[in-house]
């Protein structure tokens, strides 16, 4: 970094740095890019491809990838391009959903279990590792078995109701060594509120750890929700990206040598987990001053 | 001004708190306006825990601690009359933003109304006052500032407010030579301004250096205490000659402290707590265990 800049003392101008070395970090760069190329295709591939069901007979079965059709088509003639989109759009609400809800609980609790100590953390621990142990995977099976009609969102509410003790504990762990910091006690002595000494002392040394907790429940969410649709508990109706990889093993798409119905959509779980893991460690390199300078 | 009264401090450890650890015991001083007290004692003796009780960042098990009066009460209105600068400068700026933050907080919680530039002209003044050149530290990263220069900031802070007292809880413990007798003399700076400083040590030159009066501390207990020049002139109790003796001199090789004689704690009749052996010169029993 040959140019420095002067910026005026002001308590914005940390937010403005931040932006300043996001723009210029190729790991952040290359990681949202490709996540914001498959998001923008979710939301707005339908609306281009118009208003027909990604499950309608479009086609002749089995056609390989061509200008019609850029992925090709199934067994049955629909078209995978537009099962992809539909999918992707799927997948990501699934992801946001339920990492978004996990990410909340184990913030909440992690943070207030960490900085509080004592009788709350003990009681907020032994809920986090009750959850922790319950089965999951069997749980949201007989849950989802259990209430019949499954919507997107219901599965997404699941998810992120289960998956956030792992978090939340890490959470706790790393709050509880940044509040014996003297900076925190510096604060208290500035007359800062609890909430705000969690929220803007605590919360930024570990920005970027709290957004790779974020990233590995929205990773995960995904995962566990292609899952749930492989072994067929996914949503009822519509499409995502596990329920075409469900389609695509019932169907032999394998032995019948249809790559184009399977490889699109595991390639896109793969690609969306893995570009939020690079763009972590661009962020990393973001909020952390110390890194800036190697 | 600040009364420390009959405070003890008992922490619960182990599981829910089933075993006890006494960590400062029934200890009384009182630091005056204008005055400089040194807390002296080895570590784990309780002298940090006493400042953090002073300054309400642990709670008081039991006795009582006021200032002017008033009851430790951590908040705004007490912080703004009651400051700390800790030991280790390093570990006191949150290291995801620039060293100035210290002086922003200050800002928000004490002075919202005042504008911007005023503001920073004060601050610039406060930065002067601690002999640092404001065109130097500003719009710094606090691992890019040393730490005596870190240290100097804290101090800059505290004089924003309108400060009674300080707490200074071994301040010069992480700085060299050379900006410890800066920091040092800061702090009788601020003595002439009419402040009350407790000077939180377990260096005894240091302490005899700037403190009118000296508090000795062991296991959580009172030893000896007393104005400077007659604790360090004339200690009564054991442990403050062990102390004493344990300081490297300079034209003299080390020499085992001379051994204990008789307990003249109870030659004069004291009875539990300190006893007042000249005036204003207390000095605690010598077998503090078996009393």
């Amino acid at each position: 970094m040959t140019t420095t800049t002067t910026l005026p003392a002001e308590e914005r101008v940390v937010r403005r740095e931040a932006l300043y070395f996001a723009v210029r970090n190729t790991k952040l760069l290359i990681g949202f890019g490709i996540v914001l190329v498959l998001l923008l295709t979710g939301l707005l591939g339908p609306l281009l491809l118009g208003g027909e069901s990604p499950n309608e007979y479009v086609a002749g079965p089995m056609l390989p990838p061509s200008g019609e059709h850029w992925f090709g088509t199934t067994t049955f003639g629909q078209d995978v391009f537009t099962q992809f989109v539909y999918g992707l759009r799927t997948t990501f609400l699934a992801g946001a959903m339920g990492g978004g809800i996990a990410a909340v609980i184990a913030m909440a609790i992690g943070f207030v279990a960490g900085y509080r100590g004592g009788l709350v953390d003990e009681i907020l621990n032994m809920l986090t590792n009750v959850v922790l142990v319950i089965p999951t995977l069997a749980v949201l099976l007989i849950i989802n078995a259990y209430l019949g009609i499954r919507s997107v969102g219901l599965q997404a509410l699941f998810i992120g109701l289960t998956s956030w003790p792992w978090a939340a504990r890490a959470i706790r762990a790393q709050t509880f060594s940044l509040r014996s910091r003297d900076f925190v006690d510096l604060a208290r002595l500035s007359g800062v509120s609890t909430r705000r000494i969690i929220t803007r002392e605590i919360a930024p040394n570990m920005s970027s750890y709290l957004f790779m907790t974020f990233i590995l429940l929205f990773g995960g969410s995904i995962l566990i929700a292609a899952s749930l649709d492989f072994i067929g508990l996914g949503p009822t109706e519509g499409v995502s990206l596990g329920l075409m990889l469900q389609n695509a093993t019932q169907w032999s798409a394998l032995q019948l040598g249809l790559w184009w119905w399977f490889v699109p959509p595991g390639a896109a779980i793969t690609a969306v987990v893995g570009a939020l893991y690079v763009a972590n460690v661009g962020l990393d390199e973001v909020f952390n001053p110390k890194l800036r300078e190697t | 001004m600040l009364k420390v009264d009959n405070v003890t401090k008992v922490y619960k450890v182990g599981t829910f708190g089933g075993k006890t650890m006494t960590a400062v015991d029934a200890v009384s001083f009182d630091v005056r306006p204008g005055e400089v007290v040194s807390l002296i004692g080895e570590s784990g003796s309780g002298k940090s825990t006493l400042g953090k009780m002073i300054l309400g960042l642990v709670p008081i098990t039991s006795g009582s601690i006021t200032v002017d009066g008033v009851a430790v009460k951590p908040g705004k209105e007490y912080y703004r009359s009651v400051q700390g600068v800790f030991q280790d400068p390093f570990s006191c700026y949150n290291p995801v933003f620039k060293a100035d933050r210290v002086f922003q907080l200050i800002k928000e919680s004490y002075y919202p109304a005042v504008p911007a530039a005023e503001w920073t002209e004060r601050v610039r003044s406060a930065i002067r006052d601690v002999r640092l050149n404001p065109d130097e530290v500003l719009g710094k990263f606090p691992h890019q500032l040393s730490g005596g220069q870190l240290q100097r900031l804290l101090i800059a802070r505290a004089l924003l407010l309108d400060l009674k007292l300080l707490i200074a809880d071994e301040i010069t413990s992480m700085l060299d030579a050379s900006t410890r007798i800066d920091v040092l003399n800061l702090l009788a700076e601020l003595k002439a301004r009419g402040l009350g400083v407790l000077y939180v040590t377990h260096d005894l030159s240091l302490g005899h250096y700037l403190a009118e009066r000296t508090v000795v501390l062991r296991h959580g207990t009172v030893v000896e205490m007393g104005v400077t020049a007659k604790v360090f002139d004339d200690p009564l109790h054991p442990y403050t000659r062990q102390l004493l003796s344990a300081v490297p001199r300079l034209h003299a090789p080390w020499e085992e402290a001379a051994p204990v004689g008789s307990c003249l704690y109870h030659e004069r009749g004291g009875t539990g707590g300190l006893l007042e052996a000249d005036p204003g010169h207390f000095v605690a029993c010598a077998q503090l265990s078996n009393c």
